[in-house]
């Protein structure tokens, strides 16, 4: 059998107008535009979509999980970028 | 190094958070995903055939534009399971050559035939609802994008097995004619569709080790009981009589008690000895092959398309 596989293209969808695009999984295609019309298919049958972007699963930088400590650690001891770290007399009710 | 990596693999499952595609993984714990979300694909795909063969012959036009759409979900599932398995590092051309080849399997309930329109009832109301039963759990499956392609797929599958059992009610509530065909499939369906939670927990073996994995949540035999406590009622209500002499209630238990499962047939089918295997086998290969010339064509295209923009381009600067 001769393999052909299409290139994998990660699909994002704007569920509605004022939302922002969500990954929702991939799909085999030959080239963008195809990757849209199955998009449409496989992920919006039931009015799930309002915008589509696909992007060649190639193209994508990820971060490595072995570098999870080193990126995401250090925000760990910065709780006053919280609000909740202030303490505020009771007499201010909104601030 | 492995060594913190394994444990890190075990906190994960310990507290229950999602393992993800990069997050490194035993080799063992890869190929139980490999084996079963591919199974699942499969499934999903072959089991369009049973019923793709009755969208020409539905009753109605209402019927078979809802038929049209079930087995057209059934091919996204497929979708969604087959993206699923290639974040696990495996090539998709080579997970449907494992199943043309039949060195994959899929569910076994796919190698009966549809042998006229209450079986498009019985299979939506029996065969997707044990399918939910089986699916439910998995949303909370430990790999990432195992879990979110059920949580899809749970979303689609209620339409299915609604529209099954309202197949199910006009024709038991039909002529007597309809009703003997209701009760017909019934009688063939019911066996089968108890087969597909699989083999007895004592027969087995991976259960424990995918159970503690947190892929699976339930065993084989609790998903079938839920199953038959759930179904039983929903026979009586159609007025039809499950095919099983030794089904009783048990006061005590508070579950149904089911008759022993011909577990030599189950076997039988799976490998390979079923009325339909080879004929669903082949019909996927041929769709396959008669296919061959629109996938190269596609690709021929958008190369020609992408050379034209390339020699645009240079044209412009
Ligand atoms: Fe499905
Ligand atoms: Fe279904």
């Amino acid at each position: 059998m001769e393999k052909k596989n299409w290139p994998l293209w990660e699909i994002f969808i704007r569920s509605r107008q004022g939302l922002s695009h969500r990954h929702v999984g991939s799909l085999h295609a030959a080239d963008a535009a195809m990757a849209v019309e199955n998009a449409r298919d496989v992920y919006t049958r039931r009015q799930e979509g309002a915008s589509i972007w696909v992007v060649p699963a190639s193209a994508i930088t990820a971060s490595s999980p072995d570098e999870k400590s080193v990126l995401f650690d250090p925000a760990d001891d910065k709780v006053y970028r919280h609000p909740t770290f202030y303490d505020l007399p009771d007499e201010i009710k909104h601030m | 190094m492995e060594m913190d990596l394994l444990h890190r693999f075990e906190a994960y499952i310990a507290s229950d958070k999602k393992i993800e595609p990069k997050d490194w993984m035993p080799d063992a714990y890869r190929k139980t995903l490999i084996r079963q979300i591919s199974q699942h694909a499969h499934s999903e795909i072959v089991g369009m055939l049973p019923e793709g063969s009755w969208i020409s012959r539905a009753p109605s036009l209402k019927r078979k534009a809802i038929l049209m759409a079930k087995v057209q979900d059934e091919a996204g599932h497929g979708l969604y399971l087959y993206s699923a398995c290639e974040t696990l590092g495996v090539q998709r051309d080579d997970t449907i050559e494992d199943l043309h080849s039949g060195k994959a399997k899929y569910s076994s309930i796919f190698n009966y035939p549809t042998l006229n329109w209450a079986d498009i009832g019985a299979i939506g109301w029996l065969v997707d609802g044990a399918a939910i039963m089986n699916q439910v759990p998995l949303c909370k499956c430990s790999y990432g994008p195992y879990a979110r392609a059920m949580v899809r797929v749970c979303k689609e599958e209620s339409f299915h097995q609604r529209q099954g059992f309202q197949i199910m009610m006009t024709m038991a509530g039909g002529t007597e004619e309809q009703k003997e065909m209701a009760q017909d499939a019934l009688n063939r369906w019911w066996w089968p569709s108890l087969m597909m939670f699989g083999p007895p927990d004592d027969d087995s073996p991976n259960s424990a080790q995918s159970m503690a994995w947190n892929i699976k949540r339930f065993t084989n035999d609790e998903l079938r009981q839920k199953f038959v406590d759930l179904t039983v009622p929903q026979a009586e209500l159609l007025g039809l009589t499950v095919p099983d002499p030794n089904l009783r209630w048990n006061e005590e238990t508070g579950h149904y008690e089911i008759g022993e499962i011909d577990w030599s047939e189950f076997k039988r089918v799976i490998s390979g000895d079923g009325p339909c295997n080879k004929e669903r086998i082949e019909t996927r290969r041929k769709a396959w092959d008669d296919g061959a010339w629109v996938r190269e064509a596609a690709v021929a295209h958008s190369q020609k398309r992408a050379d034209r923009r390339a020699s645009t381009d240079t044209a412009a600067a």
